[in-house]
């Protein structure tokens, strides 16, 4: 250690002990898996085939929990799986179905939006690593102690802390519930010209 | 080197349990279906009984040619049958056979997430099947695997959930450890709905809409052969021995008993609703998809909620 530059040391005390020059294992696994999240998210949006896209979001889904639960947040991880994995994407699916998508590509399915998407993500990406950099520029999770996004904890905090961000986020959910319901009900005392369809719903 | 050594031996141990017991639910489906409807069953391969039945089946399976249909989607439909089976391997992992460390095969602190939410991924095998076989019956298979599982998820979790805030964590040790006897009538609505959903889930009959064989055939496995459909077969009962162990660990008390507690229990509670599976798939005829989708929305999930009610009242009352 003692033949280190002086830029080095600077480094190596900037990341107070850490030493993210000399990477444990997990941390290679997290970078790794990382690769393969964004490689599995960035096929998603440039394949031609559709269900092909819903799959790939599948592995790039996944890839996210593997990194929750490499940052010992077990729990999240969970239920990322059983959110997206088992919910999302089955409806995502369900509604590709019911669209009857080819199998093969499908060249009309591009919106020509190409440029406009790469940068509202760039510009998203950007805002949300910095802030996130920013707000946690000082904090280590130390993975080889107690796991400390275990159930107990997640928990405590959400609603402890977090109760009232919580309860508004709920309180949002049961508008969209409500909002939903009422865009998909047919009003029984509209006139036959609201529904060319006349009784077919 | 002893750690290594534990984890293996851990794992073979599950795998193990993973190729036998479905297996061992598969062969008595067999003859219990067989002496319900009068009948004898397979009573020639292994010789004594027919036991080795399943065993010349796989033989059988293994011959057969594995055929991808010309119009399909290659790769994803023959990555379909692992997608199926898998997640059930890695639920057994999860499920205390036992009281003490060494009877579960990994204890997780979120046992409970982690099986259901995992089981949700087995259903993707399904729809990918249903799908990239470029059929209209295994498309409509699909389609009807998908419209049960939204459907019926949410009463399965719902009573699971109510099962976690009476033992007040969500670690299936930690569930069995809390369990007291009389939780079994408290319990007994959230139990009813979460074993039904399961079976719901499993596409076992009578909610065997999406397989039903007098209209689409076999629904999303039609196009497959070989060892693949055999895979989906043994996902089915894999799916059995996971839903009734599962019900067993969060309803029945796992390997809590009458007299001395132990895995045996848990075995047994495990047999005896696996034969309530097969009994059931022998008495009733199947459910249409709107008497389906119907029991859900409208029975289930409003049972569902009124348990997890109850469940908070009595919660608060005894604490």
């Amino acid at each position: 250690m003692s033949d280190l530059t002086p830029a080095a040391t600077t480094l190596a005390a900037a990341a107070t002990g850490h030493g993210f020059l000399s990477p444990t294992g997990v941390e290679i696994a997290f970078l790794l898996v990382g690769l393969a999240t964004l490689g599995a998210a960035v096929v998603t949006v440039t394949t031609k085939q559709l269900v092909h896209a819903a799959l790939w979001l599948v592995v790039a889904l996944g890839g996210i929990a593997v990194e929750y639960l490499l940052l010992t947040a077990e729990f999240i991880a969970w239920v990322q799986v059983l959110i997206y994995l088992g919910s999302v994407v089955v409806l995502l699916l369900f509604g590709l179905m019911l669209t009857k998508a080819p199998i093969g590509r499908s060249p009309d399915a591009d919106s020509n939006n190409r440029w406009v998407a790469l940068g509202v993500a760039l510009v998203a990406a950007a805002s949300l690593v910095w802030v996130v950099v920013d707000a946690f520029r000082t904090t280590w999770i130390d993975l080889d102690g107690p796991a400390q996004g275990s159930t107990k904890v997640s928990g405590e905090i959400l609603f402890q802390h977090w109760v009232l961000p919580f309860e508004a986020l709920s309180v949002l959910l049961l508008a969209a519930l409500i909002g939903a319901i009422v865009l998909s009900r047919r009003d029984a005392v509209a006139g036959p010209e609201d529904h060319p369809k006349g009784q077919q719903r | 080197m002893n750690d290594v050594l534990d984890v293996a031996l851990r794992l073979i141990v599950v795998f193990a349990v993973f190729l036998v017991l479905p297996l061992v639910v598969g062969q008595t489906e067999h003859k219990v279906m067989a002496h319900m409807q009068g009948r004898l069953g397979p009573m020639y391969a292994g010789g004594f009984h027919g036991w080795a039945q399943l065993v010349a089946d796989g033989v059988k399976f293994a011959q057969k040619e594995d055929v991808v249909p010309a119009g399909a989607d290659r790769r994803i439909f023959q990555l379909a049958p692992a997608v199926a089976l898998l997640p059930y391997l890695l639920v057994l992992v999860a499920i205390p056979i036992g009281p003490g460390e060494g009877a579960v095969g990994q204890a997780i602190d979120a046992g409970l997430f982690f099986v259901l939410a995992v089981m949700g991924v087995g259903v993707l095998g399904s729809l990918m099947a249903g799908w990239a076989s470029a059929n209209k019956f295994s498309l409509l298979g699909g389609l009807r695997t998908a419209a049960q599982l939204l459907a019926y998820e949410l009463p399965m979790l719902l009573a699971a959930a109510s099962v976690a805030m009476a033992a007040g964590t969500v670690s299936l040790p930690g569930i069995v450890d809390a369990f007291q006897w009389w939780w079994l009538p408290w319990q007994i609505t959230g139990a009813l709905v979460f074993f039904t959903a399961g079976l719901a889930e499993l596409q076992r009959p009578p909610f065997d809409m999406p397989v039903a064989d007098s209209e689409i055939i076999f629904g999303a496995y039609t196009e497959y052969t070989g060892l693949r459909f055999a895979l989906f077969l043994l996902a089915e009962y894999a799916g059995i021995v996971v839903l009734c162990a599962l019900t067993t660990v969060l309803f029945l008390g796992g390997w809590h008993g009458p007299v001395a507690d132990g895995w045996v229990w848990t075995l047994l509670k495990t047999a005896v609703l696996a034969f309530v599976v097969i009994w059931l798939r022998v008495s009733y005829p199947r459910l249409r998809e709107d008497q389906l989708q119907k029991l859900a929305w409208t029975t289930l999930i409003p049972l569902a909620l009124a348990q997890i009610a109850l469940t908070g009242i009595v919660k608060v009352a005894i604490s």
